[in-house]
């Protein structure tokens, strides 16, 4: 598998990070030499193996399905980079 | 009483209880060395009035008779944690200006036990590297250096702070967080002791995350009973983090009794790497010496999988990491790029993270977004998930033969010089994490012990393996084989 330009440019739009043209054949360079070293997993014999999804056997506790936190919006504001009249502020949005 | 910055806790704590010193004092003491010691750029946010605040308090509460185990001990924390009221950035731009409005757990649990929280300490940008060379405030400078030559060297990474800290007496010890080998291997380039414990163990609620399913705090100390005093302070179930084991905490201090007769210690073949310095082999060999001489029985064991933990780690982690980091967008907290008329909300994103993030967190994120994607999820993702199974059953199986604990050296080289690495390649960084990085994906404790020193006087370090929640047994052992190694030395002080 190996990462063109386009795919580097690609990926860099889904992370959401800016990229400019000229860095791109650079990250391509990187992104192969990292997936290089990762095409190692090839070698293992993974059929029949579970995905590891916990890896301590445990199951995830549970309570109540009531509201016990909240009445806080100064707090969840207060490291807001732009926050007006209660709540967080974004550039326009329109499709 | 002079240097009181350079006592240990156990010591400490026993002067303190004697009343021969007071928080106050020893609080002072380590506060004037962080001010000496700004060419070290351990510490990169001081907290003195609150630190001074607080020992008044542990004074207070010493002339009680149930001050618990930590109490007016001074300490310094990662950036890693979220401390209410005081800077957290994960040594990161995009969290320039970040004043939690909660405490995280661990410093809570420090806290209620009495810990002087003298500021927070360097660290790789959101724990991603192995040298402290990612942080925005600039390296973390070990207090060591070859002999004979004035390069600044690294103390490892990410926990680099920490550890310059530490092996600096600028504090007592200090709070780690070890996602691939990020407490253990800066340890053993300072010669000090970190243990990471079982997954699990110590909650992760308010510590920035990097990767959920690896991410683990522990203590970073200069002795493994300080280690076992520290460990005990910060773990504990927490109903905050889901994964949060809920297990009774045991006494480790009382379990350090260095009597390590008949127990079994597994020496795995695949950690003979090739081109393995001969040093770091000696050392291995003198570490196996050493236990079997207190009595412990030595025996080969295969751990068969090890070669494809690193890769399964760099598929795993990044993939975690491009999930975690998604929440850093401008709009929450933190730094937002200035925009242009016209920029909408899509220029935003990508404008903040592009100035926010560094380039190896650029690099991770982008790499977990592209084995995450549609496509190559199951190549890639689910490919190391299922490897990390196998890796993990590596030691289950040893374990399952009577194997008590496991014998590694903890970095595959002594620390290297700050910019000696700049022009490698990623992977080449990487392979730093390549002992410790199978304890993570695997869920184990593990601890760096040091162990000697190599040919130019720096430190090397031992990593002891455990079983899950056997962290007392692990410490025991690794309280034997520090009484065997007998490290004492110092750096020479130039800062």
């Amino acid at each position: 598998m190996s990462i063109d330009q386009n795919t580097a440019a690609k990926v860099a739009k889904l992370a959401r990070i800016k990229v400019e043209d000229d860095a791109l054949p650079a990250l391509a360079d990187e992104f192969n030499t990292i997936l290089g070293f990762i095409e190692q997993l090839n070698e293992v014999d993974v059929e029949g193996v579970e995905p590891m999804t916990s890896v301590t056997p445990q199951r995830l506790k549970r309570r109540e399905d009531v509201v016990n936190d909240g009445n806080q919006q100064p707090k969840v504001l207060s490291n807001a980079p732009d926050a007006r009249e209660g709540f967080f502020a974004v550039p326009k949005v329109m499709e | 009483m002079t240097d009181l910055n350079k006592l240990g806790l156990a010591e400490a704590r026993d002067l303190l209880r004697k009343g021969e010193t007071t928080s106050v004092e020893l609080t002072q003491s380590c506060l004037t060395a962080i001010d000496a010691a700004g060419a070290l750029n351990a510490f990169v946010h001081k907290t003195p009035e609150l630190a001074m605040e607080r020992a008044k308090a542990a004074d207070e509460r010493l002339k009680g008779d149930d001050a618990p185990a930590m109490c007016g001990l001074p300490i310094g924390i990662k950036d890693l944690f979220c401390t209410k009221g005081v800077d957290s950035q994960a040594g990161s731009r995009i969290l320039e200006g970040f004043k939690p409005e909660y405490e995280s757990t661990v410093s809570q649990n420090l806290i209620d036990n009495g810990a002087v929280m003298l500021g927070k300490l360097n660290m790789d940008e959101f724990a991603m590297g192995s040298s402290n060379e990612t942080s925005v405030y600039g390296n973390a400078v070990s207090p060591w250096r070859r002999d004979n030559d004035d390069a600044e060297l690294t103390p490892g990474g990410s926990s680099g702070g920490s550890a310059s800290a530490v092996a600096a007496d600028l504090c007592l010890a200090a709070t780690g967080t070890d996602t691939g080998g990020s407490i253990r291997q800066p340890a053993a380039f300072t010669g000090t002791v970190g243990i990471k414990p079982t997954y699990g163990r110590c909650s992760r609620w308010g510590v920035v995350a990097f990767a959920s399913s690896l991410d683990q705090a522990g203590p970073m100390t200069k002795s493994v009973r300080d280690a076992a005093i520290m460990l005990e302070a910060m773990c504990g179930h927490d109903a905050k983090d889901s994964t949060s084991a809920d297990l009774a905490v045991p006494n480790f201090e009382a379990m350090l009794t260095g009597d390590i007769k008949g127990k079994k210690i597994g020496i795995p073949k695949e950690y003979r790497m090739d081109g393995m310095p001969g040093e770091i082999e000696t050392l291995w060999a003198d570490g196996t010496a050493m236990l079997k001489d207190a009595g412990a029985e030595i025996v080969d064991i295969s751990l068969p999988h090890t070669k494809y933990a690193l890769p399964a780690y760099y598929v795993i982690a990044p993939a975690e990491a491009s999930s975690n980091l998604a929440r850093y967008d401008g709009v929450r907290y933190g730094h937002r790029a200035t925009l242009e008329a016209g920029d909408g909300i899509t220029e935003m994103y990508e404008k903040t993270r592009a100035e926010g993030f560094g380039h190896e967190v650029q690099r991770r994120v982008m790499i977990g977004t592209y084995v995450l994607s549609a496509g190559f999820y199951d190549a890639y993702y689910n490919r190391a998930r299922r490897v990390r199974t196998l890796i993990k059953k590596d030691f289950e199986d040893v374990f399952a033969a009577g194997v008590d604990a496991i014998l590694t050296p903890a970095t595959p080289s002594a620390a290297f010089g700050l910019g000696e690495m700049t022009d490698a390649d990623p992977v080449q960084m990487y392979l730093n994490d390549v002992f410790t990085v199978t304890v993570n994906l695997a869920g184990l404790p593990g601890i760096s012990v040091p162990a000697g020193l190599d040919a130019q006087g720096l430190p090397l370090g031992l990593q002891l393996i455990g079983k899950p929640w056997e962290e007392g047994d692990l410490l025991n052992t690794a309280y034997a084989l520090e009484a065997a190694a007998g490290f004492v030395a110092k750096p020479r002080k130039w800062w």
